[in-house]
Parts: structure tokens; C-alpha cells; sequence
């Protein structure tokens, strides 16, 4: 074998393995150009897709992704990061927001939450974006696997009051999920705090104007 | 060729299953087998890849030079699998989206490069697609059957959620029970699920063995 190396020059390999790369990477480069369009309209379409459950019920009639407000650090949402807000419009008056906001303290990391508050405060809807909890535990709070994230629909500050925010076992309202206590309490508490903050800051996040860049 | 084809598939799909006999790919095999599902859609995209990677091996292996063909093999399949990753991106968004950092990780899947070393690299162009695709069945089948296994027995479901893959509302499957044994589909699941199928084969090629060698002499030749 170390014979054989020995009667080939090196700088050939070095141009087969150089012509190759070039091949491989023209390869990849023609199909990013033929992916690239489609690939941001289904990023599009699926962030209007994923905000579709918080806008059940509602009249409106303006592009929702398109009213996108970035509110930066320090901020009374939940999470570390900055949250993002879409806020909802028919015939130009404000209808509702839609949050998307970090429970830092789920069972196994953060969980992704989506929220939809209309105007006088009622939770439009609420749903699981992003999680990594337990496996046939906690990971009924998604709607495919289970209804337990539909109780909040139609609920506000008002009903139940803050303090019964909170599962059954705590002295709460809401049921809980068997075997899981502290995602449902991340999730709770993540939902009223974003209550309390749509309720104290209405005014300033529909008069702000609409950030231009996404953030991930 | 009839028989060489049967010859093949009954290699990829049992005798050398990259998944129960020769132990590739195992990152990916233990990692996202939880449910059906998964297993399927990281079945189908191993198997492109398979198949993509052996023809590519294929056609070139006159100009590469023996020395540096593990670098050329490792260029060839990262670049295939990005390929692959941007067309699902584009065209099954859904199931890019549940499979997550599995397409990716095919990179890592070492029975893509032992099939290029192992056959590809000494066979022609339509030998190593089939050879690609009886491997990539081999291993898709391990998956979805380890999938199942999981599903069933740690969620009491089959085939949730299977909408990721075919769109739609999500779907919660066949519910058989509310709970399962949350064990299998934790990472000790994977484990035990894969020794069972490991086992399983064993005790039936064994059974088959033994069989053959009560038969007369005779008949015996005559089976070979």
C-alpha cells in the first residue's frame, strides 16, 4: 500500500479531490437557488399557519405577519429573549395581539408558547410552539396529543382571578396533567404574566411602529 | 439478474439489515424511533440518501484514487445530504420540521459510507442504486418496526400524528390505551426495542439453521 501511494504524485489527488469539491459544491449551490424561493414562502406560511389557532373567532382583515412588533429586553413578558408580538387589525382598530413568549420554567427547558389576548382581555387561544418535555407526560400540553391547552379559550384575568391562575392541586382552576405538575405550572403562570403585561401596555404596543426584520 | 435481485434484497433486508446485523447507523436508529412516524420519515430520507450517495460513488469510482477516497466519499455525502435537506425544506416543510436535526445528522449515518466503501466503489451504476435501496429498505423497515414497538408500548398509540408526513390536522392515530410504559419511549426504550429485534432475528435464524441441518443430505443440496 505505502508502495502504491508512492507512485502517484500528490497534487493529482490534490486536483481530483479539489474537482470534486467544486462539483459537490455547485451541487449544493444549484439547489439552494431552486429551494431558496419556496423555502422562505413555506416560512411564511407556516408562521401564518401557526398563529391561525389564536385568531379563531376573531374579524380581522389585515396581514397578521406583517405587523409584527419585536419588543426587546427588559421587558415584564415571560422569557429571557425578546418577545415577539403580532398585533391583529379590522379596518385599522386594533382587534388583538398575538404573543409569542418563552416559559423558562418548563420540566426540561423552555417551552414556546403562543398566546392570543383580545382587546378587552380574553385568552383567544393558546398553544405549544416549541418544548422538550416528557415524552407521554408533559407532552400532552400539544394539541395533537391532548385538549389540556384548550381550557384557556375564554379566559382573562377576571375569570378565573389571578389568583386562581393556577392547576387544580395548587388551589386553582385549571385541570392538570397526570403525572406532569410543573409544566402546566410554567404554562399557567406564563399566561397570566403575558395577561397582566397586555393589560398594563395596550396602548404602547398598538401605537409602536411594526419591527421590518424577523428574528428566530 | 432476477435472482441477484432477490439475492440483494434478502441481504439488505435480513441477512446484512445495516441496522441488525452490522450495526450502522445507530445514532439516528435510537434517536428518533420514538414514535412510527419518525421512524418512517427518517427511513425515507436515509434511504434517498443511500441510494443518491451509491450512485455517485458509482459513476465516478474510475477517477478516484484509492488514497483519498474517504474524503471524497465523506464531500459527496454531505454535500447529497444538503441537497436533500434544502428539497424537503422546500417541499415537505412539515416533516423537515419533525425530523428536525435527523436529516442533517444522515451525514453521521456510517452505513451510508460502508455501503459506498463495502459495494459501490466496485460495482456499476444500477447494481448500486439497487444496493442502495435494499439497504435503505433494510434499515427504513428497522426503523418503522422499532417505531411501532415504542409507540405502542410506551404511548399506547400507533401511527399519531401521522399528518407530519401526509399534512392535514394532526391526528392522534389508533389510541389503544391512554398510557404506556414510559420507559420505551425514553432513551432506555430504544436500547432494550433494538436488542429484542436483535434477539428475535437470532432465535429465527437459528430455528432455520438447526432445521436444515436435520434435513437428509440430499435434500439438503438440493436447498442450497
Amino acid at each position: 500500500m505505502v508502495h502504491r501511494m508512492s507512485e502517484r504524485p500528490v497534487w493529482k489527488s490534490g486536483v481530483t479531490l479539489a474537482v470534486i469539491a467544486a462539483v459537490c459544491t455547485a451541487m449544493v449551490a444549484l439547489t439552494w437557488q431552486l429551494t431558496a424561493d419556496r423555502i422562505e414562502k413555506n416560512k411564511t406560511e407556516w408562521l401564518e399557519r401557526s398563529l391561525q389557532p389564536a385568531l379563531a373567532g376573531l374579524f380581522f382583515d389585515s396581514g397578521v405577519t406583517e405587523s409584527m412588533l419585536v419588543i426587546p429586553q427588559p421587558h415584564e413578558l415571560p422569557g429571557k429573549d425578546a418577545a415577539i408580538v403580532y398585533r391583529v387589525y379590522a379596518a385599522d382598530k386594533p382587534v388583538a395581539a398575538l404573543f409569542v413568549v418563552t416559559a423558562r420554567d418548563g420540566y426540561a427547558g423552555p417551552i414556546r408558547l403562543l398566546i392570543g389576548i383580545e382587546m378587552d382581555g380574553t385568552v383567544t387561544g393558546v398553544r405549544v410552539l416549541e418544548h422538550r418535555e416528557t415524552p407521554g407526560l408533559g407532552d400532552r400540553i400539544e394539541t395533537g396529543k391532548s385538549d389540556w391547552v384548550l381550557q384557556f379559550d375564554g379566559r382573562s384575568l377576571l375569570a378565573p382571578e389571578p389568583a386562581r391562575w393556577a392547576i387544580k392541586g395548587d388551589g386553582g382552576d385549571f385541570d392538570q396533567l397526570t403525572g406532569a405538575s410543573v409544566t402546566p405550572r410554567a404554562i399557567i403562570k406564563a399566561i397570566r404574566q403575558t395577561l397582566l403585561y397586555f393589560e398594563g401596555n395596550v396602548e404602547a404596543i398598538f401605537a409602536a411602529e411594526s419591527s421590518e426584520e424577523e428574528t428566530d | 439478474m432476477a435472482s441477484s435481485i432477490s439475492d440483494s434484497l434478502r441481504n439488505g433486508l435480513w441477512r446484512e439489515n445495516p441496522g441488525l446485523v452490522q450495526l450502522l447507523g445507530l445514532c439516528p436508529l435510537l434517536a428518533v424511533t420514538g414514535s412510527f412516524v419518525n421512524g418512517l420519515g427518517l427511513g425515507i430520507a436515509t434511504l434517498l440518501v443511500l441510494m443518491a450517495s451509491n450512485a455517485l460513488v458509482s459513476s465516478t469510482r474510475r477517477w478516484i484514487q484509492p488514497e483519498i477516497r474517504i474524503p471524497i466519499y465523506v464531500l459527496i455525502i454531505a454535500s447529497l445530504v444538503t441537497c436533500i435537506e434544502l428539497v424537503f425544506k422546500a417541499w415537505f416543510p412539515d416533516l423537515d420540521r419533525a425530523l428536525g436535526i435527523f436529516i442533517p445528522l444522515i451525514v453521521t449515518n456510517c452505513a451510508i459510507v460502508a455501503r459506498a466503501e463495502v459495494f459501490a466503489s466496485r460495482n456499476p451504476v444500477g447494481a448500486s442504486i439497487l444496493d442502495g435501496f435494499v439497504m435503505g429498505l433494510g434499515f427504513a423497515l428497522l426503523l418503522m418496526a422499532i417505531g411501532a414497538f415504542r409507540e405502542l408500548t410506551g404511548q399506547g398509540t400507533l401511527f399519531a400524528r401521522m399528518d407530519m408526513l401526509f399534512g392535514g390536522e394532526p391526528v392522534r392515530g389508533i389510541v389503544l390505551a391512554d398510557n404506556g410504559w414510559l420507559l420505551m419511549v425514553l432513551p432506555p426504550g430504544a436500547f432494550f426495542s433494538l436488542a429484542l429485534a436483535i434477539a428475535i432475528k437470532n432465535v429465527i435464524d437459528r430455528r432455520r439453521t438447526d432445521a436444515r441441518a436435520h434435513l437428509p443430505r440430499r435434500a439438503r443440496a438440493l436447498d442450497r
